[in-house]
C-alpha cells in the first residue's frame, strides 16, 4: 500500500482541475455527484490511512528521496493517528457539506465545486505533511480557497467585508509563519519537522529559537482564532455560505491548533522542554481569555451564524486549555473534544442553513415563533446545544472528561469550572435561540427597546436565499443528523478515551517521531500505564453545565416576567460590558490587524520573559 | 513593519493590498538574507568547478513559492476590492460597516 498516502491530496486536486477545465460542459447535478464521490473517496482513503497508522506513523517520501544517514533532503508525508483522524474529519465534513449544497444553492457554478475540492485537498495535505514548508504551502492553499469561498456571494457587501477581513488578517498570519520558518531554516538548514527538532536539540534555547517559536505560534493562532487574534473569524463565518461554514467551523479553526501543537511537539519540545511550565502558563492564559470572551460574545449574538462562530472561538479556547497542559491525557482529551465538537458544530451550522432555507432569515429575534412547523430542526438545535454542553452520550463529554482528569492531576483543578462556564454560555445561547424561534418564547423583537426598528434595521446580513420554502429537503436533514449521530456514536465507542490518550502520547513523542521519519525505524511503543479516567466528577460537571445553560437560556427568555428591580440591576451591570465588547468587534480590517500585531508582540514579550 | 502600519491606518483598499505586499516582501528579503553567502554565485552548477561557493538554492525556491502565493492573495483581494467599489461606490474600509458587534 505504498501508493495510498499521496492519493487523498492528488485526487481532489485533479478532479478540481477537471471541473474548472470542463466547467461549461458539466451539468449541475453531474458536478454535484462527482464532487460528492470525490469527497467520499478522500474520506475512505483517510480512514484507511488512519487504520494503518495505528502502530507507527506512516512515512512517505515523494519521489523516493529517502533520507541518508538521518539527513532528509526530500519532502515527506508523515501520517500519525492524529493527523489521519483530522484528515478523515475533513473528508467527512466536506462530504456532508456537498450533500447539503445539493439543494441549498439555486444556481452554482462548477467553480464552487472546484474551490471546495481544492480546499479539501489542502486540508488533507496539511494534516498529513511532515515538512514545515509544505505545511505552510497547504496552509496558504486552504486559506486561499477559504477566502474565495467566504466571498463567494459577491453581491452582498457584508460578504465582501468579511472576506476582505479574513484574507488580510490571515495573510498577515501566514507572513508570521513564513518568517518563523525562515529563521528556523537559517538556524538548522532543514525543513523537515523531525530534522529541525533533532538539530535544535543539540543547540541552546536562545532568542532566535524563541522568536521563531513565537512567530509560528502567533501565525497558527491567527488561524485558530485564539483571542486576541480572533477578530476576523466571526465576520468571515457569518457571511460565508453555509456549506463553507460547515468546513470552516468544523475543521479549519482546529487545524490552527493542530499545527501549533504539531510544531511544538516535533520541533520545540526538546529545546524548550525545560521551560514547559512558563509556556503552560501563557497558553492557559490565552485559553481562558478565548473561552470566556468567545462564550460571552456568543451569548450576545442574535445572528445565528455569528452566534455559532463565537461558539467556535469559545470552544477553541477549551481545546487549547486541554492541550496546553502539555501532558498526553490533556492532548488526548483535547483531540477527542476537537473532533466531536467539530462534528456537533458542523451539524448546528447545517441546522442554521435549514432555517435560512425555510424561513429566509437567520436573525433569531426576527424569527421568533416562526419556526413552529419545523420540529426536526428544533430537535437538531436542542440536541446540538446539549452536545456543545458536553452531555454524557456525546463524544464531547469523553473529551472533556479526559481533559478535566488531566487538569486535576496536573494541579489545575480550576480548569473544569472554566469548561463549565464557557460551554454553559455557548449552549445557553443556542438553546435560547432554538426556544425563541421554534417555541415562540421570550419577548417579541424590540420589546425592551426604546426604538423597535433599531434592533432589526440595517442591511440584511447573510441573506442567501430570498423566498421561503414549503418543506425541508431530505438531503439537508440527512447530513445534519448524520454528523450529530457520528458525534454521539464516538461517545459510545468503548475504550476510545484510552485510545485517544495513546494517540496523543505518540503525538508528543518527539524522539519516536524523528526516528520513524529519519531513520525508518519503529519507535518504542509508548508506555502502557494509564490511570483509568474517573467519570464521576465529569458527569457532575456536565450535569452542572446543562443545568446552568438551561437556566441562563430560560432566564433571558422569561426575564420580562421577573420583578423589575433585579432585572434593572442586572441590566445596569450587563449593558456596559456588552456594548464595550461589541464596540471592540468593529469588523474593521485595520482594527483586527492592530489587535493581531499587539497580540503577537504581547505573546512574544511574555514568552521571552518566561522562557529565558 | 511599515507595511503593517500601512494596513492598520489605510483608508483605501488598494493601498491596503499594496501594504500587504510590502509586508510579504519583507519575508522574501529575510529568506534571501538567510541563504546569503559572501562571494558566492547563483546556484547553477552546470559549468563551474566543483566546490564553487553558491547561495543556498532552497531559500530561493521558498521565496519563489511565496511570490506566487503573494501574487494570488493580491489578485484575490484586488478582485474583492473591485466588487466593493461596484456595490458600494467606495474604497474606504471605514465605510464598510455592515458587520459589527
Amino acid at each position: 500500500m505504498r501508493v495510498l498516502p499521496p492519493l487523498p491530496v492528488a485526487i481532489p486536486l485533479l478532479v478540481a482541475a477537471f471541473m474548472v477545465g470542463g466547467g461549461p460542459f458539466i451539468r449541475r447535478r453531474a458536478a454535484d455527484s462527482i464532487a460528492i464521490a470525490t469527497a467520499a473517496a478522500v474520506t475512505g482513503i483517510s480512514a484507511a490511512l488512519l487504520l494503518q497508522a495505528a502502530g507507527n506513523p506512516i512515512v512517505y517520501w515523494f519521489g523516493g528521496w529517502t533520507p541518508r544517514n538521518g539527513v532528509a533532503l526530500g519532502i515527506a508525508f508523515a501520517i500519525d493517528q492524529v493527523g489521519a483522524t483530522l484528515a478523515t474529519l475533513g473528508g467527512l465534513l466536506m462530504t456532508a457539506a456537498l450533500v447539503f449544497s445539493w439543494r441549498y444553492f439555486d444556481a452554482v457554478g462548477t467553480f464552487f465545486h472546484a474551490l471546495m475540492l481544492v480546499f479539501l485537498a489542502a486540508v488533507v495535505g496539511f494534516c498529513l505533511s511532515g515538512d514545515l514548508f509544505n505545511l505552510f504551502v497547504f496552509f496558504e492553499l486552504f486559506s486561499m480557497a477559504a477566502y474565495a469561498l467566504a466571498g463567494y456571494r459577491t453581491e452582498d457587501p457584508g460578504s465582501l467585508q468579511g472576506a476582505l477581513n479574513f484574507a488580510v488578517t490571515n495573510s498577515v498570519g501566514a507572513f508570521l509563519v513564513l518568517s518563523g520558518i525562515a529563521l528556523l531554516y537559517g538556524r538548522t538548514g532543514a525543513l523537515n519537522l523531525a530534522q529541525i527538532g533533532r538539530t535544535l536539540d543539540a543547540g541552546p534555547a536562545d532568542r532566535l529559537v524563541i522568536v521563531a517559536f513565537v512567530l509560528l505560534l502567533a501565525g497558527f493562532f491567527v488561524k485558530a482564532a485564539v483571542v486576541p487574534f480572533h477578530f476576523w473569524l466571526a465576520d468571515a463565518y457569518a457571511v460565508a455560505p453555509t456549506p463553507v461554514c460547515i468546513l470552516l467551523a468544523g475543521v479549519v479553526s482546529e487545524l490552527g491548533l493542530y499545527a501549533a501543537f504539531r510544531v511544538y511537539f516535533t520541533v520545540f519540545s526538546g529545546v524548550l522542554g525545560s521551560h514547559a511550565d512558563g509556556l503552560r502558563g501563557v497558553l492557559l492564559g490565552a485559553a481562558v481569555l478565548t473561552a470566556l470572551l468567545g462564550g460571552v460574545m456568543c451569548f450576545l449574538q442574535h445572528h445565528l451564524a455569528r452566534l455559532l462562530s463565537f461558539a467556535t472561538v469559545s470552544h477553541v479556547g477549551i481545546t487549547l486549555a486541554g492541550a496546553a497542559l502539555l501532558v498526553p491525557a490533556g492532548s488526548g482529551g483535547a483531540f477527542l473534544y476537537l473532533v466531536t465538537d467539530g462534528l456537533v458544530k458542523a451539524s448546528l451550522f447545517v441546522g442554521v442553513g435549514i432555517v435560512q432555507h425555510r424561513l429566509a432569515s437567520v436573525d433569531e429575534r426576527e424569527l421568533r415563533g416562526r419556526g413552529r412547523g419545523l420540529p426536526w430542526t428544533f430537535g437538531l438545535l436542542v440536541a446540538g446545544a446539549l452536545g456543545l454542553a458536553g452531555m454524557p452520550p456525546f463524544g464531547t463529554f469523553l473529551g472533556k472528561a479526559l481533559m478535566e482528569d488531566a487538569a486535576a492531576r496536573a494541579g489545575h483543578s480550576w480548569l473544569p469550572w472554566l469548561f463549565v462556564a464557557a460551554s454553559a454560555l455557548t449552549a445557553a445561547a443556542v438553546l435560547r435561540a432554538a426556544l425563541r424561534m421554534f417555541a415562540g418564547w421570550g419577548a417579541p423583537a424590540g420589546a425592551g427597546d426604546p426604538d423597535p426598528t433599531a434592533a432589526v434595521a440595517g442591511p440584511e446580513r447573510g441573506q442567501e436565499i430570498i423566498e421561503r420554502r414549503p418543506r425541508t429537503p431530505l438531503v439537508m436533514l440527512m447530513p445534519a443528523f448524520g454528523l450529530l449521530a457520528a458525534a454521539l456514536a464516538l461517545g459510545l465507542v468503548p475504550g476510545l478515551s484510552a485510545r485517544a490518550e495513546r494517540a496523543a502520547e505518540r503525538f508528543q513523542d518527539r524522539a519516536g517521531y524523528a526516528a520513524a521519519v529519519l531513520d525508518g525505524t519503529a519507535g518504542a511503543p509508548p508506555a502502557g500505564a494509564h490511570a483509568p479516567t474517573h467519570l464521576g466528577p465529569a458527569v457532575a460537571f456536565s450535569a452542572l453545565t446543562v443545568m446552568l445553560a438551561s437556566a441562563l437560556a430560560l432566564g433571558v427568555l422569561l426575564r420580562q416576567r421577573a420583578p423589575a428591580a433585579p432585572r434593572l440591576a442586572a441590566r445596569r451591570v450587563w449593558h456596559p460590558v456588552a456594548s464595550a465588547l461589541r464596540g471592540l468587534h468593529s469588523g474593521q480590517v485595520g482594527d483586527s490587524v492592530t489587535w493581531l500585531t499587539v497580540g503577537a508582540a504581547g505573546l512574544g514579550a511574555l514568552l521571552v520573559l518566561t522562557l529565558r | 513593519m511599515i507595511g503593517l502600519y500601512g494596513i492598520v491606518t489605510s483608508r483605501n483598499l488598494i493601498h491596503m493590498v499594496t501594504c500587504l505586499s510590502v509586508v510579504q516582501s519583507s519575508t522574501y528579503v529575510l529568506l534571501l538574507a538567510v541563504g546569503f553567502r559572501r562571494n558566492a554565485t547563483a546556484p547553477i552548477f552546470l559549468d563551474v568547478p566543483v566546490g564553487t561557493r553558491a547561495v543556498d538554492p532552497v531559500v530561493s525556491s521558498l521565496a519563489l513559492t511565496d511570490v506566487v502565493v503573494g501574487a494570488t492573495v493580491a489578485a484575490l483581494l484586488l478582485a474583492l476590492a473591485v466588487q466593493v467599489h461596484k456595490r458600494l461606490g467606495t474604497l474606504d474600509p471605514e465605510e464598510l460597516r455592515v458587520l459589527r458587534g
